[in-house]
């Protein structure tokens, strides 16, 4: 008999052979180039013939496939220079047409998808399959989503502007994807753009560029420039970019962070996570198994939302270990362009190593290593197997650190409560998957998560409607839908707000020491801290002298030091209770502490008037504004609701809006009790616990406002106020690990940079008035949308139905 | 999830068992399912969520494809599955006798030449008929090691009186029937009276005796995927030797979705029980592509092993024509047409 023919054999294997997805038309695009690449500016190709390049590597093959020039000082500005140019004529183009360059480049990535789709692969070393079925797609509907935005920005985001030019850094795990990510939402809303890709994957920016040259998208309005990060660090501190949007590893955020604080510029950051995939005992176990291979094996897990943490119930945790140890065996692991594969290549050495690292640490510190064994991966290349750590404690390395590759790690909870305690238990807080077959039982997990994102029966799922961002270390700002639009806008008036003076001299408050008040009325009435419901004497023992318009002493307050800092965030901690009340009851607080306000206010009018130089008329306008400003959020604080979306899938996407948590609030020395009550009152609507910084110059319209709070039902900690030396007080506060964000008002030039630079610690949100000073008084300025858009986190809940 | 019956023998998973080689649709080397008793906390704990089912299915058409020689091999075993069916009023003797004729034969002999396939004596898994066509199937397949099925107990509808539909199997077996393709009450499903459904398929079982008995849930009449998954198992519980899907009368045919929920309840019963329960999806699969998108399933959830006849099966009618066209495009390189390829 014969050999049996290769039919035959695989008749009796059946296994499964190569697939293998052509490079040739790509390998041709490359070679058009010669293999080289430099940057795109002002739509012309720079490729000069002197420079330092760098190799961009198939990291499966090991191969080079194009050489790179590495952006300069000089190339960032020309940049930045021809971004500057185009941008007045870009945004002054009436929404229709910027939606139609959108539409057209959407229309380019579909047409051009395959060649998008091989060379992200080969780049980046993730398989085809996830380039081509996701990436190039999603990448495609966030342009068509925003060529919708650009069409209706006018009516849809009036009083709100472009920043200018925005500066945009991005990640080598999604290149094409996290691109279109920042490009159309920036070019939507009139910005234009200086965009640097990742230096491990420069190749599809590249692609693109040449898709807005066929679009004939104006010369400038999108500038890309090839480096690694130290071209990155040219644009972060470049002086005349408005806005840097970043996506990338939360240490290099903390350094932006750090490099634009009190540089005016506006600042997103899409950061890293270690989010949980919660599996309930009532979860459909084996679809729960195709959960976790979608959010720790997509992509290798070089995922930003990777599922990195697996908490399982108990109950079932032994059969749902079983059930994946069994599915991992099925995964295959090999050549990217193989279209029946499940996972590509690391995308360089050094990840790979970083990756090793952590599980072997991990291995050490107690965890058992769950792999498919050796033949899972081919031999060369730079391709790591599917990996689970059982065993793993939360004080583990692997349930803490981001590993930013194919590895889970499995932890167990008993309650869903403790599930929560477990979720919760990062510094992160980007994305969560749920698991449960009892709507009941996930719908009241989900609000309880610090995440983004929060997937019920499903996980990495995206739509350019839904945004998606972080929460804690994360980051902040959302991509997508309504909300991303947001985060490159501002609003029109800031350009044309006066500055504040720069004043050497302080502006009040020397310790008290005895002197004689006049018009002391008989009994002495010293203020206070206000923490926890109650006044609190200062930690330091201390007090302010307070002086009235003509420099006499009208008053004292106490003085507050870190402690007193300290222990109104404690007391604010406390009254969490306040961010799940009811929104009804927030408002009939709001209205009753409007209705005690107005019982005094002859009391508050006066206060002003003795205390700062206004007019009889002024201070009475003041407080009755301030009144006015307490009905308008008890108004909103039951009518800023969240959005339902429908994604193109059946499910809904819940976007609730969430408190921030504990909100730092430094309140304006000008307006002291209508500014003071412009930041308190969104903060309390949408269920936030504050720690206030009043002015530190007339602070006593603030001290008077404790009997308000004390007769208004105002649960204790949810308003709490440390009177004293604003700077010290705030630098304290914006280092605060455990407060969520910060406003700042204040009326110190060098505020800002203060607190965004003291920020970084936990990367709170900052919102802060670059020296700018506000008109409290005017309400298309001082009152409403925006202040509840920064007293609020979107949470968007992914729900998908069906029986 | 599912409570232990002491007397089951747990088996590890299937995943990883040994590639077996193919074996003629008739012989079993696995114990065939007894059943076990009926389980109500197994059925009462089932979960199945149909939009993550969904999103399974959808990707799992993206992860895996073959081309080429395994394209082609790939094809040749669905063809070795295929129940090559014939379900019509108006069946004939000689209609039954062409089918039989092509079962014996199922592909152009200078393709099984090209292929170089001959020691494979390919032949379909089996010829699949209605009670009064067996005899002329049997007769028709002497000697050629494919099994005829009957289908049995009232179908499509399964409401005859349930006397009648015993006699019927009986009549079918002892005509020659090896397979007996049942369909279930699918009013017990639909109410949830697990135990009348137990009840019911147990005694379809004792009437086929040493055939081999395929239940027949109608998926697409069972309003949902927990419904297809509890009736699943309950049907295994009562000693199916498959679970297949369709009648092929109903609006909504076998799909991979369906397919992807029951082959998860033939995993859950082997892991349980230690008994392997094969798996046929049958209506509408008339593609060379479609059918092996089943195959994938099958080979990701259940393992190689449910690619083999003794453990799936395909009922169809048409697929057969469309495997043979690509097959001819495999070896000459051209798009092949119906009329190259003889019927059946």
């Amino acid at each position: 008999m014969t050999a049996k023919t290769k039919v035959a054999e695989i008749f009796e294997t059946m296994e499964y052979g190569p697939a293998p997805e052509s490079d040739a038309t790509a390998k041709d695009w490359l070679a058009q180039h010669h293999n080289k690449f430099g940057h795109f500016i002002n739509g012309k190709w720079v490729v000069p013939a002197k420079g330092k390049w760098f190799a961009t590597k198939n990291p499966a093959t090991g191969e080079t496939l194009a050489k790179i020039l590495t952006g300069t000082k000089a190339d960032v500005n020309a940049a930045v220079k021809a971004a500057r140019a185009a941008q007045k004529k870009w945004q002054a183009l009436e929404g229709f047409e910027r939606a139609k360059y959108l539409y057209a480049l959407a229309r380019l990535i579909q047409k051009n998808s395959r060649l998008l789709a091989v060379v992200e692969s080969m780049d980046n070393g993730k398989p085809i399959r996830e380039t081509r079925d996701l990436d190039v797609n999603l990448a495609a509907r966030h342009f068509y989503h925003h060529a919708g935005w650009a069409q209706l920005l006018d009516k849809e985001f009036q009083g709100y502007e472009a920043h200018g030019v925005v500066g945009q850094v991005i990640p080598w795990n999604f290149p094409f994807l996290m691109m279109a990510w920042k490009i159309a939402p920036a070019l939507a809303a009139g910005n234009t753009v200086v965009l640097k890709p990742a230096e491990f994957t420069p190749l599809s920016a590249i692609l693109f560029a040449e898709l807005c040259e066929e679009a004939g998208l104006p010369h400038g309005v999108v500038n890309i420039v090839q480096g690694d990060g130290s071209t990155g660090a040219e644009i972060v501190k470049h002086p005349d970019i408005e806005k840097i949007a970043f996506t990338g590893s939360t240490e290099v955020g903390r350094i932006i962070r750090t490099a634009t604080a009190g540089s005016g510029k506006a600042l997103t950051l899409e950061l890293g996570g270690k989010s949980p995939t919660i599996v309930f005992e009532n979860a459909d176990l084996d679809s729960a198994v195709e959960g976790v291979v979608d959010g720790i094996w997509l992509n290798q897990g070089e995922v930003c939302c990777a599922g990195s943490r697996l908490l399982l119930q108990e109950g079932i945790a032994e059969k749902m270990i079983a059930k994946l140890k069994a599915r991992m065996k099925n995964m295959r692991v090999g050549q990217p362009l193989d279209k029946a594969i499940d996972m590509g290549a690391i995308v360089s050495e050094e990840q790979w190593s970083k990756i090793d690292g952590l599980v072997k640490r991990g291995v050490k510190e107690g965890a058992t290593l769950v792999q498919p064994g050796k033949d899972s991966c081919p031999k060369d290349g730079c391709f790591y197997p599917p990996t689970m750590l059982t065993d793993v404690q939360p004080a583990a390395t692997v349930a803490q650190e981001e590993i930013f590759g194919p590895v889970v790690s499995v932890l167990t909870f008993r309650t869903p409560e403790e599930a929560v305690l477990l979720a919760n238990n990062t510094r992160y807080g980007l994305a969560a998957s749920i698991w449960s077959e009892n709507v009941n039982l996930a719908l009241d997990i989900a609000p309880k998560l610090k995440a983004g994102v929060v997937w019920i029966n499903s996980t990495n799922m995206f739509d350019a409607a839904c945004g998606f961002g972080g929460y804690r270390e994360s980051g902040f700002g959302r991509e997508g839908g309504r909300e991303g639009m947001y985060a490159y806008l501002k609003p029109k008036f800031i350009k044309s707000l006066p500055a504040y003076k720069e004043s050497k001299t302080k502006q009040s408050a020397a310790k008290h020491v005895p002197a004689a008040i006049e018009n002391l009325a008989n009994i002495d009435r010293t203020a206070k801290l206000y923490i926890g419901g109650k006044q609190a004497r200062p930690d330091g023992n201390y007090s302010l002298s307070v002086t009235g318009k003509n420099g006499k002493l009208i008053g004292q307050v106490g003085e507050g030091n870190r402690k007193d800092i300290r222990n109104a965030v404690e007391a604010a901690k406390k009254a969490e209770g306040w961010s799940k009340s009811a929104h009804h009851l927030r408002a009939q607080i709001l209205y009753y502490i409007a209705e005690n306000l107005s019982a005094r206010k002859d009391e508050f009018r006066k206060r002003l008037i003795e205390m700062t130089d206004a007019t009889p008329a002024a201070a009475a306008k003041e407080v009755d504004e301030s009144i006015r400003r307490l009905f308008t959020y008890a108004a909103w604080a039951d009518k800023y609701d969240g959005d339902v979306h429908t994604p193109p899938a059946r499910l809904v996407a819940v976007a609730m809006k969430e408190s921030v948590g504990i909100l730092g609030l430094v309140c304006p020395d000008e307006a002291p009790l209508l500014g003071f009550v412009s930041l308190f009152a969104p903060a309390m609507a949408m269920g936030n616990r504050a720690v206030i910084i009043p002015s530190e110059k007339y602070p006593l319209s603030a001290t008077d406002f404790y009997q308000v709070f004390d007769t208004s039902d105002v649960p204790a900690g949810v308003v709490n106020i440390v009177t004293g030396d604003r700077a010290a007080l705030t630098k304290t506060l914006a280092e605060h690990d455990e407060v969520d964000g910060i406003w700042y008002f204040g009326s110190d030039t060098s505020g800002s940079k203060l607190v965004e630079a003291s920020s970084v610690g936990n990367l709170k949100r900052t919102w802060v008035n670059n020296g700018k000073q506000r008109d409290w008084l005017d309400r298309d300025q001082s009152e409403g949308e925006e202040f509840l858009r920064h007293a609020t986190e979107i949470k968007n809940i992914w729900v998908p139905y069906g029986e | 999830m599912a409570k232990n019956n002491p007397q089951m023998t747990i088996t590890p998973s299937v995943s990883n068992l040994p590639v077996k080689l193919p074996v003629a649709a008739n012989k079993h080397d696995h114990a065939r399912n007894p059943g076990t008793e009926l389980n109500l906390d197994w059925i009462d704990n089932l979960q199945v969520n149909l939009s993550a089912v969904e999103r399974r299915t959808s990707s799992l058409l993206g992860r895996r494809t073959v081309k080429k020689d395994w394209q082609a091999a790939w094809l040749l075993k669905a063809l070795s599955c295929i129940d090559l069916t014939t379900l019509s009023g108006d069946d004939t003797p000689g209609r039954v006798k062409r089918l039989c004729a092509k079962a014996r034969s199922p592909l152009r002999h200078d393709l099984v030449e090209a292929l170089g396939i001959e020691s494979l004596n390919l032949t379909t898994g089996a010829v699949c008929v209605y009670h009064e066509m067996v005899p002329t199937a049997v007769k028709a397949l002497e000697g050629a090691n494919i099994p005829v099925a009957a289908v049995a107990a009232g179908f499509p509808h399964g409401l005859s009186p349930m006397k009648q539909r015993l006699a019927e199997i009986r009549a079918s077996v002892s005509e020659g029937a090896k397979e007996i393709d049942i369909v279930i009450t699918r009013g017990h499903v639909l109410t949830g009276n697990w135990k009348a459904l137990y009840e019911e398929v147990k005694a379809f079982r004792e009437a086929c005796g040493d055939a081999h008995l395929k239940s027949i849930l109608a998926t697409g009449e069972l309003a949902t995927m927990r419904n297809v998954a509890k009736a699943s198992m309950v049907a295994m519980m009562a000693g199916s030797d498959f679970i297949k899907t369709s009648t092929g009368k109903e609006s909504v045919n076998a799909n991979l979705d369906v397919s992807m929920v029951m082959a998860r309840m033939i995993r859950e019963y082997l892991d349980q029980t230690g008994f392997k329960v094969g798996y046929k999806p049958a209506g509408g699969i008339s593609t060379a592509k479609s059918v092996m998108g089943f195959q994938f399933l099958m080979k990701e959830e259940l393992g190689a092993e449910w690619l083999q006849p003794d453990l799936f099966r395909v009922g169809a009618s048409s697929l057969l024509a469309d495997i043979e066209r690509q097959l001819e495009h495999f070896v000459t390189g051209r798009y092949s047409a119906n009329n190259r390829h003889p019927v059946g």
